[in-house]
């Protein structure tokens, strides 16, 4: 008899990075057919090109790097990258713009510090920022009013850069009209616009909501704690109430909330496990970081929404929240707490 | 326990993080402990626990009887061992164990006569009138040891000096697979319960809390039992979810006493003393039958086995001759221990030893080999099992760079190794693994640098020896020279005014006497050697005192010198009177 001899433990929960990847993928399903639905099926293209360009780079990487091309590129983390950077992208963007950000996102953000699990920063929010600092005009003005009515083939026409952009068509966000008027006009007034269906964000809303469905699934999953959503979601909270009591002169909690990238920030990039803080403390403070970074930048900076930038400053103070929240060891009367 | 006494506190604290693994306990469980005939030859190893090794008492050609003394305890933390059944000892030779280390290790193979036959037996049915020296005496001399799996030699620790309240049964079974203690507790509860009350009566514990997962109803049912019948300190059973690691010493104590084992310290610490249902059973049968532990129930599972049973086993059974038995004679692995924290054995040949809780033969399809690990990822999800609340992922990173101070500084040291993180780790990293590694390069550094230490002290000791000799004969130098300057000083002083003085005077005297003998006493010359006298001690008085002054050192020497010029004056004057009386008449 020849024994094989492994060590201990002999069992394990085969779950594999791909699955949890895989299950992070299905949870936005919901999300990409809201924004589809609501605002232009041209997501699904610039999907096809980001993961396409996704799968492209990593292999090319792996190689080069001389890793296993097929064992890590079935991880689909890379494309977990493409997908959340081309959700929070505009719509109307360039093919190229989605072709450069993904390989920003994988070459800078990621194979860069030693491919996954190394990378300090959440690569798609590395390839974002990077975005609307090169190309702030696509970056913030290539978004869509929610049914607006514009059909698959000429947005198509419009990301493959062979129509111009016709006049009317692109609009703001919701939060960013609101930042840009809020000074002239009433809450009343602004809520007029066709961006807002009562007082909600028109379209936007149900992408939150759906946003929010992949997410309380992954919870459930317990693809991750609900440590560091709620710390984002709370940050931001405190912040709308104490300075945006006043609908009419600053933007409203629910604004905030469900009408920009909070709730796919919550819980599909605050908790990209790689670039966050680790323990369950850590992941709240690295949250709450995150939603009151956010508030500040959406108030008082010059970008519309803020989670990138928000997200990359938390991803600095990451390790050292990590010294800080340690928790503490059985048997030991004390948290160890910095760096010694 | 009567009716009237208050409802005991059942209370439990929740285990800290830990996993919910399939728990495939219902395999085995279902049937009652079996049995198998005598196996043709019986592989006892002199150390089957932890601690120093037994020392072999018999020869080869010797023969044994059933519970015979083969091997006795040495030093402190060691255990007897004895012959499982009568016979011959055929061999005392290295022979493959169980053991990570895969190494052969010495062992007492015994040829069994089939007779079976016993040594003389002296049970104590009434142990309760025996001394609590005489019941560890027997104690130490049952060779039982922790059967959960640990291997301490139960009557070291049954006899540490500190102050025990609390006496912990460990009934948890918290490990997949296993059901030894659950059939253990369901067939033998009072046999377990006159355990705890022997060892509760040698602790002098207050209390015994016997904690058993709520997976066991059975066990807790017949436990619940049997103790209607004990006679000892309150006891209580408490029953608690089943988690993994529930059944760790560490863990089991929080959940049953929401107290912590200090870092690096161990349970009688606190007061408390913690043993396994089965060790309390084998000290029932070691005190009330002199029935050394010479057997253990084992599990025998896992899809290989066409029946996992239970099977009570003598100590030494060749494993691939039991496997045989049950019609195996191909396996891919065999694990001792259950899938857990179990280690995987590396020869069929080795025997059944004490700590053999369970043998586990898996298939592919029930537990898969892990597949390659890919990069962590941090996402965590070992930092929310581990019931140490350690980061594992942290311990993992420095490990593998091998920085054994960020180890430390992680707490290292205080990880069970239960394997909770690996079992979760999507990314199927060998985590545990890690840590041994880490372990055993922190100990084999602290090993290097206890060595050097000793080499620093001793280089020291022999630096500072050889120091304070230079320093001595320095001294004694300088003290010699300093005499040898001191007589220089004297000398010099002397030549000077002292002794020439001295003699001068002495010219002086014989002078006078001269003149005296010759024309009769000259008064004149007296008289005048008189004031000379005077004059001379004047000035060695002078000097004294300047040198008393000066040089001190010196100046014993010129205060013998007044004293001289003194007696000189005395004599004079002396000679003087006379003269004067003399010519007078
Ligand atoms: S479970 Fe594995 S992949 Fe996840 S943080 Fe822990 S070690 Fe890393
Ligand atoms: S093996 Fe160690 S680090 Fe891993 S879960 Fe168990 S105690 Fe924690």
């Amino acid at each position: 008899m020849n024994l094989i001899t492994l060590s201990s433990p002999h069992h394990t929960q085969s779950t594999g990075v791909n699955k949890v990847m895989l299950q992070v993928l299905m949870a936005l399903v919901p999300g990409i057919v809201a924004l589809c639905l609501f605002f232009s099926p041209i997501y699904l293209f610039n999907l096809l090109i980001g993961c396409s360009t996704a799968l492209a780079v990593e292999a090319l990487i792996l190689r080069l790097r001389r890793c296993p091309v097929a064992f890590h590129l079935r991880d689909l983390s890379a494309l977990v990258t493409a997908v959340l950077l081309v959700i929070s992208m505009p719509p109307l963007i360039p093919w190229w713009i989605t072709v450069l950000a993904v390989s920003c996102a994988l070459l800078l953000g990621k194979h860069l510090y030693g491919g996954l699990g190394f990378n300090p920063f959440n690569p798609a929010m590395v390839a974002f920022a990077l975005m609307i600092v090169s190309f702030p005009v696509p970056m913030t003005t290539l978004w869509l009013a929610p049914n607006s009515g514009l059909d698959f083939a000429s947005a198509l026409q419009i990301v493959l850069g062979q129509t111009l952009l016709p006049d009317g068509i692109s609009s703001a966000t919701p939060l960013d009209y609101y930042k840009t008027q809020v000074g002239r006009l009433t809450a009343t007034e602004i809520y007029q616009s066709e961006l807002f269906f009562g007082i909600w964000p028109a379209g936007w809303i149900w992408v939150s909501l759906a946003y929010l469905v992949g997410g309380l699934f992954l919870l459930y999953k317990k693809v991750f704690s609900w440590h560091a959503p709620l710390g984002l979601l709370v940050g931001l909270a405190v912040l709308a109430l104490i300075f945006g009591l006043d609908p009419d002169s600053n933007t409203p909690l629910h604004l905030h909330l469900l009408a920009g990238s909070a709730i796919v920030g919550a819980f599909f990039i605050v908790t990209d496990p790689v670039s966050g803080a680790t323990s369950r403390l850590g992941k709240f403070i690295f949250g709450f970081g995150v939603g009151c970074l956010a508030y500040v930048i959406r108030t008082w900076g010059s970008y519309p929404d803020a989670i990138a930038f928000a997200v990359l400053l938390m991803n600095f103070a990451a390790p050292f929240i990590d010294h800080y929240s340690k928790p503490r060891t059985y048997g030991h009367s004390t948290r160890h707490q910095g760096y010694k | 326990m009567n009716a009237f006494s208050p409802a005991p506190n059942t209370q439990v604290w929740p285990l800290i993080g830990g996993v919910e693994p399939k728990e495939n306990k219902q395999q085995s469980n279902g049937l009652s402990i079996g049995y198998l005939p005598l196996p043709p030859f019986l592989v006892l190893p002199v150390n089957q626990h932890i601690g120093v090794a037994a020392e072999p008492l018999v020869a080869v050609g010797d023969q044994v009887l059933k519970g015979q003394l083969i091997a006795s305890s040495s030093g402190k933390i060691s255990a007897c061992l004895h012959a499982p059944t009568s016979g011959k000892v055929v061999a005392i030779e290295p022979r493959p164990v169980p053991h990570a280390s895969g190494l052969d290790s010495l062992a007492i193979i015994i040829e069994p006569d089939q007779q079976d036959q016993w040594r003389e037996q002296e049970p104590w049915p009434n142990w309760q009138q025996r001394s609590s020296e005489e019941l560890l005496a027997r104690l130490s001399e049952s060779g039982i040891v922790g059967l959960g799996g640990a291997g301490f030699p139960t009557a070291s620790k049954l006899s540490i000096d500190q102050q025990i309240h609390t006496l912990v049964v460990n009934g948890t079974e918290c490990e997949p697979y296993i059901t030894a203690d659950d059939l253990i507790m369901r067939e033998r509860a009072a046999q377990i319960l006159a355990g705890v009350a022997i060892m509760a009566k040698l602790l002098q514990v207050k209390q015994v809390l016997i904690g058993i997962e709520d997976n066991k109803p059975e066990a807790i049912a017949a436990m619940r039992a049997a103790l209607e019948h004990y006679q000892g300190p309150e006891a209580v059973i408490k029953t608690f979810p089943t988690k993994y690691p529930s059944g760790g010493e560490k863990q089991l104590i929080w959940i049953l006493t929401g107290q912590e084992v200090p870092s690096g310290r161990l349970p009688a610490d606190l007061g408390m003393v913690c043993v396994n249902v089965g060790t309390a059973a084998a000290v029932q049968q070691c005190i009330v039958d002199d029935h050394p532990l010479i057997s253990r129930i084992t599990t025998l599972t896992g899809q290989v086995l066409a029946q996992p049973r239970n099977y009570e086993l003598l100590i030494g059974t060749p494993i691939v001759w039991l496997l045989a038995q049950l019609g195996v004679t191909q396996a891919e692995r065999i694990i001792m221990g259950g899938p857990m924290m179990g280690e995987p054995l590396a020869n069929p040949q080795s025997p059944v030893v004490k700590t053999c809780n369970c043998l586990l033969l898996p298939t592919q399809q029930e537990l898969p080999l892990p597949p390659s690990a890919s990069p962590c990822i941090r996402c965590g999800f070992c930092d929310d099992v581990c019931p140490a609340s350690l980061l594992p992922q942290q311990l993992y990173y420095h490990a593998r760079s091998r920085n054994l101070e960020g180890l430390a500084q992680q707490h290292l040291f205080d990880c069970i190794e239960c394997g909770a993180c690996a079992y979760v780790c999507p990314s199927s990293i060998p985590l545990v693994q890690y840590y041994r590694y880490g372990k055993g390069e922190i100990r084999q550094e602290q090993q290097q640098q206890a060595k050097s230490e000793r080499a620093k002290v001793r280089f020291e000791n022999r630096q500072a020896r050889l120091a304070q000799e230079s320093a001595e004969k320095e001294a004694k130098r300088k003290a010699r020279a300093e005499a040898a300057a001191k007589a220089q000083a004297a000398k010099a002083a002397g030549d000077n005014s002292a002794i020439d003085q001295v003699i001068k005077a002495a010219q002086a005297k014989s002078a006078a006497a001269a003149a005296t003998k010759a024309e009769g006493p000259d008064l004149e010359a007296l008289k005048s050697a008189v004031e000379q006298a005077k004059n001379k001690l004047m000035m060695a008085e002078e000097r004294l005192a300047k040198a008393e002054q000066e040089m001190p050192e010196n100046a014993a020497a010129f205060r013998t010198a007044r004293d001289k010029f003194a007696e000189k004056l005395a004599k004079a004057e002396a000679n003087w009177q006379k003269a004067q009386q003399e010519t007078k008449t």
